[in-house]
């Protein structure tokens, strides 16, 4: 196991956002997080990384108790993660945002050493180009593979990929999964959550469903596309239903 | 590798652009900053007038306390607007050695650069946990304070402050000589500004400090001990104005605490670092030399003798109004080509 969560709540002042969450991950896999919209997710991987503190429970990551760490401490140990909606250094070149993830992540590079990892990795995720741009200059396509840039710069065990797939069009979607199965073929172990039903349904080996902070269902893909607990939970978005019934 | 792969990205085989590595031209501004600095000491030495020297102590002295703030405000985006204090409190400490101690002046440099570092790091431990404004008025409310404690403060002379027998200059020439001497010195502290300033730019620690500036929740998810390194900023930051304040009063003579703990030489500091451009290692040298002209003409009119920090105060708006980067900064952001000889 990878990465274990067991019983773990987070409130936000009158909110429960996550109740008793618990569920194992396998080393090597790919654990697909699903769930409407304000269900707990990104809040999940807050609580797992340190962001915020889970009140209850606990977070074990190979093998040791990180609960309550601090995020960067828990990056150093090998667990990287990218924003949901997209946080550049923006006043800092391309390559200078990855080099922050190669210089402060799980290898913690020296600045020359940095950067070779850096361009190693623009290199791979096709922003080779863009090194020397502004952050901010870059578009939102862009913006999303340099998130994923930095987090890969820091050579993860795990990577947490919060909708890196949201916001693209088609063309760039298939890139990002090929990229995506690209870093797992590494032996990288990924926590993604995703809203594109197929993508989920087609890369996960493991998918855990959440509603209103709690874990409705887990399995594999074709085993939780069709419970009807997660159905449910989709019946207020009859779009997302009809894609998981068709089964992704 | 699938770079290739979407149409538009790549023309005919990689078309290189002949680069320089961006290295090379950090270093090109590096020089250029630092023969900037050479040039502004040899125009007094040259002339040789007292007059000149003083102005261009005064301005030295500026462009060094601009450059170490730099390292707070411009690389980690924390705004001290009391940042004078370690001015007065290692002056102070500095000062105390020369004058109660007679100890000679290097080792009492030394000795003011690192009380001021010790006491930014309990301050700094402390403070650093807050954020934006509430930062900024934090270091307001430190530097009253500590004007109050040495006031009141019997080892440094309480109100009265603490001054030196003219007598002390002797092993240094003569007091006229010592004025020279002070000068040379203010010139090398200057010169190790600019480069600890730049090492520090282009090192891993700088790195992380401009991630803390960029954004510092994202930061530390990336790996980045914020709570460390900022304060290991603001303990740098911190040491170069101790060692300045103790020359300052050494030069002077005397030190009170009127004269150590100056709201105003705080702002006109900042002043000097946005002006010239936060951020870049050139901007504040600049910065500090454009304001001090400025405000040394200012000085000579009646007018604006007494309107003097209203003019910093005035100028400090326009900056944050119409060129938020300074002129360096806007340079940078105005012709790409100079984004990378401007550091
Ligand atoms: N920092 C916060 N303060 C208060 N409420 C929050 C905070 N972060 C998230 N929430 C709330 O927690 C719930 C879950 O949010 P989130 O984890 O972002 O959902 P998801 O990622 O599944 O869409 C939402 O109701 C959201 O408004
Ligand atoms: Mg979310």
């Amino acid at each position: 196991m990878i990465l274990q969560v067991q019983g773990v709540c987070k409130r936000f002042g009158g909110l429960q956002a996550l109740t008793d969450v618990t569920f194992d991950m396998e080393e090597g896999q790919i654990l697909g997080l699903i769930g409407p919209n304000g269900a707990g997710k990104t809040t999940l991987f807050n609580a797992v990384n340190g962001v915020y503190p889970p009140e209850v429970g606990k977070v074990v990551f190979r093998g040791q108790d990180i609960t309550r760490w601090a995020p960067y401490k828990v990056a150093h140990l090998g667990m990287a993660r990218t924003f949901q909606v997209v946080r550049p250094l923006n006043e800092l070149t391309v390559r200078d945002n990855v080099i922050v993830g190669a210089c402060y992540g799980r290898e913690g590079h020296s600045r020359t050493a940095g950067a070779k990892v850096a361009d190693a990795v623009l290199e791979r995720v096709g922003l080779a180009e863009r090194a020397n741009q502004l952050a901010a200059s870059l578009n939102v396509a862009q913006k999303k593979r340099l998130e994923m840039a930095r987090a890969l710069a820091a050579k993860p065990y795990l990577l947490l990929l919060d909708e890196v797939l949201a916001g693209l069009n088609p063309t760039e979607v298939a890139r990002m999964l090929d990229t995506i199965r690209q870093i797992r073929a590494e032996g990288v172990t990924i926590f993604m959550i995703e809203h594109l039903m197929h993508a989920v349904m087609n890369l996960s080996d493991w998918v855990v469903v959440l509603d209103y902070g709690k874990v409705i269902a887990q399995g594999l893909p074709q085993q939780v596309s069709t419970d009807p607990h997660v159905v449910e939970a989709y019946l207020g978005d009859p779009r997302l239903a009809a894609e998981l019934l068709a089964g992704g | 590798m699938k770079v290739g792969n979407v149409g538009a990205v790549r023309p005919a085989a990689s078309a290189a652009v002949p680069s320089i590595p961006a290295r090379f031209w950090q270093r090109v501004s590096f020089w250029v900053t630092l023969a900037v600095v050479a040039l502004l000491g040899a125009v007094a030495i040259v002339s040789q007038r007292d007059t000149l020297r003083e102005a261009m102590f005064t301005l030295l002295m500026f462009a060094s306390l601009a450059s170490s703030l730099n390292i707070l405000l411009g690389y980690t985006g924390y705004v001290s607007f009391g940042h004078i204090v370690f001015f007065g409190l290692g002056g102070y400490s500095g000062f105390y050695f020369i004058s109660k101690q007679g100890w000679s002046i290097y080792p009492s440099l030394i000795v003011g650069g690192l009380v001021a570092s010790v006491i930014a790091l309990l301050i700094g431990l402390s403070i650093l946990r807050l954020r934006g404004a509430y930062f900024a008025l934090a270091t307001i409310g430190i530097l009253e304070a500590a004007r109050a404690f040495v006031a009141n403060f019997g080892p440094f002379g309480g109100s009265t402050g603490l001054s030196i027998n003219f007598s002390v200059y002797r092993q240094y020439g003569g007091p006229a000589q010592a004025l020279w001497t002070s000068f040379y010195i203010m010139w090398v502290i200057t010169f190790i500004v600019v480069i600890v300033s730049f090492y520090i730019k282009s090192s891993r620690f700088g790195l992380g400090l401009l991630s803390i500036r960029e954004d510092e929740d994202a930061a530390l998810v990336m790996g980045v001990n914020a709570p460390r390194w900022k304060t290991l900023a603001y303990v740098v930051s911190a040491f170069f104005p101790g060692v300045i304040g103790t020359l300052y009063f050494f030069k002077n003579g005397n030190v009170e605490p009127a004269d150590a703990f100056r709201l105003q030489m705080s702002i006109e500091t900042i002043v000097m670092v946005m002006l010239g451009g936060q951020g870049t290692v050139l901007g504040p040298i600049l910065g500090a030399a454009t304001y001090d002209r400025l405000r040394s003409y200012l000085l000579t009119s009646d007018l604006f003798k007494n309107l003097h920090l209203a003019v910093a105060g005035l100028a400090l708006l326009l900056i944050v109004l119409f060129v938020p980067a300074g002129v360096v900064g806007w340079l940078r952001g105005r012709f790409a080509q100079l984004r990378r000889v401007l550091e």
